[in-house]
């Protein structure tokens, strides 16, 4: 895998939204890249600028967003990109998916046309052409009586069905990378894990990168080759999953596994993070998550810790 | 209630030491349309659920999202009305002309909602809602004042600090302590927290959870612990109750539960649930397709339609909730015809 070029390379990526009141700073300087058919997955609370780094990538953020440093993707930078260059981009090199499928399809057409009209801006094939691959693919994220599904409106599909139309959609044209924002949130335990398992077994098929968004470890786990822990917009420690899980090194890693509930003993207190997130309109000088900290000394106040790398596959920002 | 069902085993094992008792519980929503505006079909919410909860335990209720947990808890706090069934607090019938008043049921019994920021009144100040309660229920100002920021401190916010703060100046976890001081405004002795910690952080819930467990037994709670999360509700149950639309699937000690699954369904959720491990990823998935529409449930055994073991009885009749053939004592009660001495179905142990 080292000896390919990565196929998104990020540096320094900074988000800014600006109003009359008060400036969120979401994004601080976030640097990272993402090897063909890698999986990384962005863990983070909500507040923790994990959704706002993945759809700046995509320059799917609102205009008051001022959004600094450098995206690139492949060989070309997404955020100097003109808007034509990037509805080519979108969807055929880099595809995403959301949280609620329901809000991502257009409500007053049937999922099959939007399928066919996205296959057709891409790839310039005639429309029963584009229908049968739409067909096949509805085949291939395995739903039921595809033929039927495809003249559904999106709020015929039930949760998990529309969960994998979305998908199918985002695979229309074979896309290199797949941004998935929270894709299983907001399903049920059992339709979760069948949309982890089809994600990862159509990623190992398609060979796509994916950048996998999720506040929750245990899906984390479930599908991460890497796994980047952000804090207050910053990528706190990132290493491969077995890494992060079994041998974590900073402080909000630890804290954050040793307050998810996974089978403590019953009457034992759960050690949690004293506190709650920092407020991203006034972000102190030094680390974010020093006041929190049970291992605070005053260096951690004066600036933020730089990125250190304790091997070459983990970075992780602490003093410590 | 129907006749044919078994006595919830709470009653037989313990009689009167029941908190709260729960008998053929059962509510159907209409679903409307047409030119008439007819009722054209009916969502059975809540069909037919009886349980029993003991003073001072946790009871979880689990089960997916349209199983009918959120609505239970609204039928005990008598927030919707019942079509059928009974409701017993500390052995008082709630409700009707000579037991408990509903007022004084709601002294007795409060409830912690999921939205921490929907369930507080953005027009008070905190320390307003939390003592609204106590006045409605005939406390004086100043003293309902006085509580409110006695339990305020109790739930880890310094009153000094937040009763003149409004909800929309305050964090999701901030929030959801005020919720919970809300609710023990008026000493209540059930609590029925429905997803009360599902929409924090994991290191907001934490806190939460441990602040509950103190409350617990500092004031000595029984506590309804509604949340879909399998693991929070193993870490503060004593006995779970897993449902599947609307019906009661299995229902026993935590241990019952979690080690001596009987039910197919719960063991699908349990193996549903991520490993937290790398090496021990989920290979297939335990269940296909989504839950059924409640909305005319599948005939028989409801989950038979996703069931890996469904045989044809399953689909003819519907299993009662019987005792586990696999556990000793009455704890663990299970719907399943693998679980049915007579069923016909050829699991049944011999």
């Amino acid at each position: 895998m080292t000896e390919n070029q990565p196929i998104i390379d990020v540096a320094d990526l900074s988000v800014e939204f600006v109003s009359r009141d008060a400036t969120v700073h979401a994004v601080n300087g976030v640097s990272f890249t993402l090897n063909p058919g890698e999986v990384l997955c962005i863990l983070g609370e909500s507040g923790s600028g994990k959704s706002v780094t993945l759809r700046a990538l995509m320059r799917l953020l609102p205009s008051q967003a001022r959004v600094y440093g450098q995206v690139m993707v492949g060989e070309q930078d997404t955020l100097r990109m003109s808007e034509r260059d990037l509805a080519d981009l979108r969807g055929s090199e880099v595809a995403m998916i959301f949280q609620e499928p329901m809000v991502a399809f257009d409500p007053v057409y049937t999922v099959g046309r939007q399928i066919i009209e996205t296959i057709r801006r891409h790839d310039k094939v005639d429309g029963p052409e584009a229908r049968q691959r739409a067909l096949k693919l509805f085949e291939r994220v395995q739903i039921p009586s595809p033929e039927r599904r495809l003249k559904a409106f999106p709020h015929e599909l039930s949760g998990g069905m529309s969960q994998r139309a979305m998908i199918a959609l985002a695979l229309a044209c074979s896309p290199r990378v797949l941004l998935a924002d929270e894709p299983t949130t907001a399903l049920d335990a059992t339709v979760q894990i069948q949309i982890l398992l089809l994600l990862r077994e159509l990623q190992r098929e398609f060979g796509m990168a994916v950048i996998f968004v999720t506040h929750d470890v245990g899906v984390a786990v479930e599908i991460a080759d890497r796994i980047a822990v952000m804090y207050a917009g910053r990528f706190v420690e990132t290493g491969p999953a077995r890494e992060i899980m079994g041998n974590p090194r900073h402080p909000y890693t630890r804290g954050l596994l040793s307050s998810t509930v996974q089978g403590q003993l019953r009457g034992q207190r759960l050690e949690a993070i004293p506190g709650s997130p920092p407020d991203m309109t006034q972000l102190a000088a030094g680390c974010a998550f020093a006041p929190r900290c049970r291992h605070v000394h005053p260096a951690c106040l004066r600036e933020v810790p730089a990125e250190t790398w304790p091997t070459s596959d983990n970075m992780v920002r602490c003093l410590l | 209630m129907s006749s044919s069902h078994p006595k919830p085993a709470g009653i037989a094992a313990t009689g009167s030491s029941d908190l709260l008792m729960v008998t053929g519980l059962r509510k159907y929503f209409p679903v409307l349309g047409g030119i008439m505006n007819r009722t054209v079909a009916q969502v059975q919410a809540v069909d037919d659920v009886s349980f029993s909860i003991r003073s001072g335990e946790v009871l979880g209720i689990v089960g997916e999202s349209g199983c009918g947990k959120s609505t239970t808890a609204r039928l005990l706090m008598h927030l919707i009305k019942s079509d059928a069934g009974e409701i017993a607090f500390d052995g008082q019938t709630v409700g009707d002309g000579d037991g408990l008043e509903l007022r004084e049921m709601r002294r007795q019994m409060q409830m912690v909602f999921q939205n921490s920021y929907s369930s507080l009144n953005p027009r008070l100040p905190i320390e307003e809602t939390i003592a609204f309660g106590p006045k409605v229920h005939g406390t004086p100002t100043d003293k309902a004042r006085a509580r409110a920021r006695d339990i305020l401190g109790k739930v880890g916010l310094d009153p000094g600090q937040f009763i003149r703060r409004y909800p929309h100046e305050l964090s999701g976890g901030q929030r959801q302590r005020v919720n919970i001081a809300r609710a023990l405004a008026l000493e209540p002795r059930l609590l029925i927290l429905d997803e009360a910690v599902s929409a924090l952080d994991k290191s907001v819930e934490a806190q939460v959870l441990n602040l509950l467990l103190d409350l617990k037994q500092e004031l000595a709670l029984t506590y309804i612990f509604i949340s879909h999360d399998l693991n929070v509700v193993q870490y503060v149950s004593d006995r779970v109750l897993v449902m599947y639309l609307g019906k009661i699937v299995e229902i026993g000690t935590v241990d019952d539960i979690y080690e001596r699954t009987r039910h197919p369904y719960t063991q699908a959720l349990l193996s549903a649930m991520p490993s937290m491990d790398p090496d021990k990823r989920i290979e297939t998935p335990p269940l296909t397709g989504d839950p059924p529409n409640p909305i005319n449930p599948p005939p028989g055994c409801r989950f038979h339609t996703r069931c890996p073991f469904a045989e044809a009885v399953c689909a003819a009749r519907e299993p009662e909730l019987e005792f586990s053939l696999a556990t000793d004592g009455d704890e663990h009660r299970v719907a399943c015809h693998m679980n049915t001495a007579d069923s016909g179905h050829t699991r049944v142990p011999a």
